[in-house]
């Protein structure tokens, strides 16, 4: 987030498109409330009518995938009602010549046709975005699981950059991260492209930094993603040490996964439960879990906080750094004599610009925001300030595509997946947490109540849910919240794993899959057990 | 001790001691500042100030009777007096009077964060004098079977901390109050269960009650378990909203949830999910001994040795047949950071390879 949570109590105007922010980030949202409590606007654009939509003032139902064109029919709008912010452009941006010219062919009708959405809504959004003095966006999975995903978060930098909403309390552009670390994940440099606090790994200097800190020669090249790796598994990739991840279930196209991941010579695997994934493991090893152990996260507006053991781990399970200090050691690697997890994060706070200013000793009451550059820093809680990273703000000139695979006859129906309030991923926990199931139990497939008809369905009924890869059987459920034509269901249930069905396409620059579109075909069937 | 960035000139005397305020505030929260000890029952720094249960009175020169502080707020020459001998005694028989309308004063303190509110106010005003005997208020509704919270409104006492954390800090509405006076009942839409009204089972309202009345069923399971609660600061394990929690402990059992107040991405708030999905920690599914596969194909329980032996030796041998881009790491997102960054230097150090991704992608 380029802005602190704080600040969602304090736009004028909120624009979330592409987060069921009540559901997966629930305390989030009731900032979000609270600003609207106090008389901010809601704009929320989702395929959906999820429960932001309920509460907003402007809903934009656009069709799946749509994105770019809403917001280049946004943009369209600012420029031509005089809503952009020169001296914020002439300050602080590049590019913005290219960029408005780019943006009179793309009127609010023709993004009308493309997303669905009315024309004069679109019209009153960007508006109300760019006639607000503090307008703050957004943004999760839903605008960066597509093939255009990158496109989708440009787009939303131009609005921000023409109208000069970030950079202060109230505004910016906010994605808010999935997982309590995922976060920290990137920060600590497990990525193909970048040393820990992202420093290139294409950057000379950088290369001759790790080289002398870690004593060995590293490719001058980035890596490759964890998509292109598992479809090289069994051809180019014959060994995998995953940690903590349901790969099976969580990523797209499970069949694809479960090929790719059978196909290695050796897979390790480290996680707290014996998941579908640790089950195609050479070898599976036991780690502690939330409670049990020591460490540092780093949240979603990049604040860099303590977690802390409480319980002993079960059994003989140990804390994965110290299961990969072993590994490491058993390879004769050197640089990996950590007797705790203090020592470890401090060597990251050594080698990472971001954390300098960090110790293990100075977060102990969460108050630092990465970027922290020294020791007299006091934190970055809102981003870009005085400029931006890379000196300016650069306007992208951004053309709509559509997604991967579109709706045809044999598969005339969009299917988008996403997670419930009740249930978080695969469930490897929340399914074991006593209770849950008496709120959420099973998958049911959200179908609008006019399609549960004209499909021959019945609400608490079963269907057939049906991509090109594959199939899988789904009870129904009736509602409003999915629009005609589109239906939805979670990735949470082990017992109807939609992955099946996805993974039509991958964004070219990021390798995100485009989780969030899928043609599929919906037909009535028996319950299955019933059929003889 | 006062609000950064704001103004105060102006003062009032508080217990003799001349003292400045900012334009706004309350006497109570001058008081506060000034560690006065001024008890309050339907107070919650959170929320908008209620005066309801007239505990927090105080003496203004001038008014003719005691005024709630929660609610008024300090003018310039104010002359405040927070305890006085007439002050307490009032406080007193107001603890004796909410005292005899509930079933039992002493609750466990798994209930919730503030459940030991009343408890605690009673016996430093030692008002468990059963002066007053009469009829108790508040129904209990143990018709709802959800597994989270502990409807037992017999405790209730009618501050409406329930109602308002709902509405004004989660935002959901879902519950609401029946009756007046006397016969006040604080029920949901329709007096139904809470899972078929607007409740999305945050706890809020569960933290916040300061009875025990609103209880957290799942943390009260350990009520009769030994040991004494110790309490740790950690994060919350699900979404990246990193809201601070406080586990509480019975020896090596996690057995509950309390939100940190001054957890700085939550403030107080959790959901269903930090609030009640804690115990997958102990489940009998947890893996606890390395696995090895045999021959037979099957998994095989193995010592740690064992283990990481089986395991370097497949990347030793994948790496020299195969050379070193074809070892690839996947850090996790759930993990701690020390994971992630050793992970990282274990594929660069390991291999030379920037073969290494987390789970964001998908």
């Amino acid at each position: 987030m380029s802005n602190p949570l704080v600040d969602m109590e304090k736009p004028d105007v909120i624009f979330c498109i592409g987060t069921n922010m009540t559901e997966c980030h629930p305390v989030a949202a009731t900032r979000l409330k609270k600003a609207i409590a106090g008389g901010a606007k809601l704009i929320v654009a989702d395929p959906r009518r999820i429960g932001l939509a309920e509460m907003s003032d402007l809903y934009l139902p656009l069709r799946v995938g749509s994105d770019v064109a809403l917001l280049l029919g946004m943009a369209h709008v600012i420029a031509r009602e005089g809503l952009i912010d020169h001296d914020f452009i002439e300050n602080r941006t590049t590019d913005s010549d290219a960029f408005l010219e780019h943006l009179v062919e793309f009127t609010p009708a023709w993004a009308e046709e493309i997303s669905g959405v009315p024309a004069k809504d679109i019209e009153t959004a960007a508006k109300w975005y760019g006639g607000s003095g503090k307008a703050a966006i957004y943004y999760t999975l839903g605008i960066t699981e597509h093939i255009c995903g990158v496109d989708n978060v440009q787009s939303l930098c131009n609005l921000a950059l023409m109208t000069g909403n970030i950079g202060r309390e109230g505004t910016g552009i906010n994605p808010m991260r999935g997982q309590n670390n995922i976060q920290g994940a990137g920060d600590s440099g497990a990525l193909p492209n970048n040393y820990p606090g992202f420093q290139s790994v294409m950057d000379p200097a950088n290369q001759v930094k790790f080289r002398e800190l870690y004593g060995k020669e590293i490719d001058l090249d980035k890596g490759i993603t964890k998509v292109t790796a598992l479809d090289l598994c069994g051809d180019e990739i014959r060994a995998m040490l995953i940690d903590g991840e349901n790969t099976l279930l969580s990523d797209p196209d499970r069949a694809h996964c479960e090929h790719a991941l059978k196909s290695l010579d050796h897979l390790v695997v480290i996680d707290i439960f014996p998941t579908d994934t640790a089950e195609l493991a050479d070898v599976v090893l036991p780690a502690t879990a939330f409670g049990e152990t020591d460490g540092v996260c780093a949240n979603t507006e990049r604040r860099v906080q303590r977690v802390r053991a409480a319980v002993p781990p079960p059994g003989e399970a140990q804390p994965d750094w110290w299961i990969i200090c072993q590994l490491a050691k058993r390879l004769g690697l050197a640089g990996f004599d950590f007797g705790e997890p203090k020592a470890v994060f401090n060597e990251l706070c050594s080698v990472s610009p971001i954390y300098a200013g960090l110790d293990w000793e100075r977060i102990e009451n969460s108050e630092y925001q990465w970027p922290v550059p020294d020791k007299d820093h006091p934190g970055t809680p809102r981003l870009h300030e005085e400029e931006f990273v890379n000196g300016r703000g650069i306007f992208s000139v951004v053309r709509y595509r559509d997604p991967a695979e579109t709706i045809s006859d044999d598969f005339p129906v969009w299917l988008t997946t996403g997670r419930r309030l009740q249930s978080y991923h695969t469930r490897t926990q929340t399914g074991r947490a006593q209770g849950i199931d008496y709120l959420l139990s099973e998958e049911a497939l959200e179908v609008n109540p006019t399609d549960v008809e004209g499909w021959g369905l019945r609400d608490g009924g079963w269907c057939e849910l049906s991509s090109v890869r594959g199939s899988v059987k789904v009870k129904v459920k009736s509602t409003n919240r999915s629009p005609r034509g589109t239906v939805f269901a979670s990735f949470s249930f082990s017992d109807v794993p939609v992955n099946i069905l996805t993974g039509s396409g991958y964004d070219p620059i990021t390798e995100t899959a485009e989780l969030k579109v899928c043609p599929v075909r919906v037909e009535p069937i028996d319950a299955p057990g019933l059929e003889t | 001790m006062n609000p950064p960035n704001s103004k105060q000139t102006e003062t009032i005397t508080l217990d003799g001691e001349e003292v400045t305020f900012t334009e706004g505030e309350t006497i109570y929260e001058i008081s506060e500042r000034h560690r006065k000890e001024i008890p309050t029952l339907c107070y919650d720094p959170r929320l908008e100030a209620f005066g309801g249960c007239r505990l927090c009175v105080v003496e203004v020169e001038g008014s003719r009777n005691p005024v709630a502080s929660c609610t008024t707020q300090a003018t310039p020459g104010m002359v405040v007096r927070t305890g006085t001998d007439e002050i307490e005694k009032y406080r007193k028989t107001l603890l004796e009077m909410v005292a005899s309308e509930n079933r039992e004063l002493d609750v466990d303190s798994l209930r919730g964060y503030a459940s030991q509110e009343l408890t605690t106010l009673v016996n430093r005003y030692e008002a468990r004098t059963g002066r007053f005997i009469g009829a108790q208020s508040g129904t209990s509704n143990t018709d709802d079977k959800n597994p989270f919270i502990l409807r037992d409104y017999d405790l209730c006492i009618s501050c409406y901390r329930c109602v308002r954390v709902c509405a004004e800090q989660e935002g959901d509405y879902a519950i609401s109050v029946m009756n007046r006076g006397f016969h006040t009942q604080i029920t949901t839409e329709f007096n139904g269960e809470l899972r078929d009204s607007a409740c999305t089972f945050c706890g809020q309202c569960v933290q916040t009650c300061p009875t025990g009345a609103l209880a957290d069923k799942k943390a009260m399971r350990a009520v009769d378990r030994p040991g004494e609660i110790e309490k740790t600061r950690t994060i919350c394990p699900y979404c990246g909203v990193g809201c601070s929690i406080d586990l509480l402990t019975k020896e090596d059992r996690i057995v509950g949830i309390h939100p940190a107040m001054d957890g700085p991405a939550n403030e107080g708030a959790l959901c269903v999910k930090g609030q009640f999905a804690f115990d997958f920690v102990h489940h009998p599914d947890r893996l606890t001994t390395p696995l090895v596969r045999g021959e037979d194909g099957d998994l095989h329980e193995a010592s740690w040795d064992e283990a990481l032996d089986r395991a370097a030796e497949g990347f030793r041998r994948v790496n020299e047949k195969h050379g070193r881009h074809s070892v690839y790491g996947v850090a996790s997102g759930r993990a701690p950071s020390e994971a992630a960054y050793l992970m990282q230097k274990f594929i660069r150090v390991g291999f030379g390879t920037n073969y290494i991704d987390n789970c964001s992608r998908a």
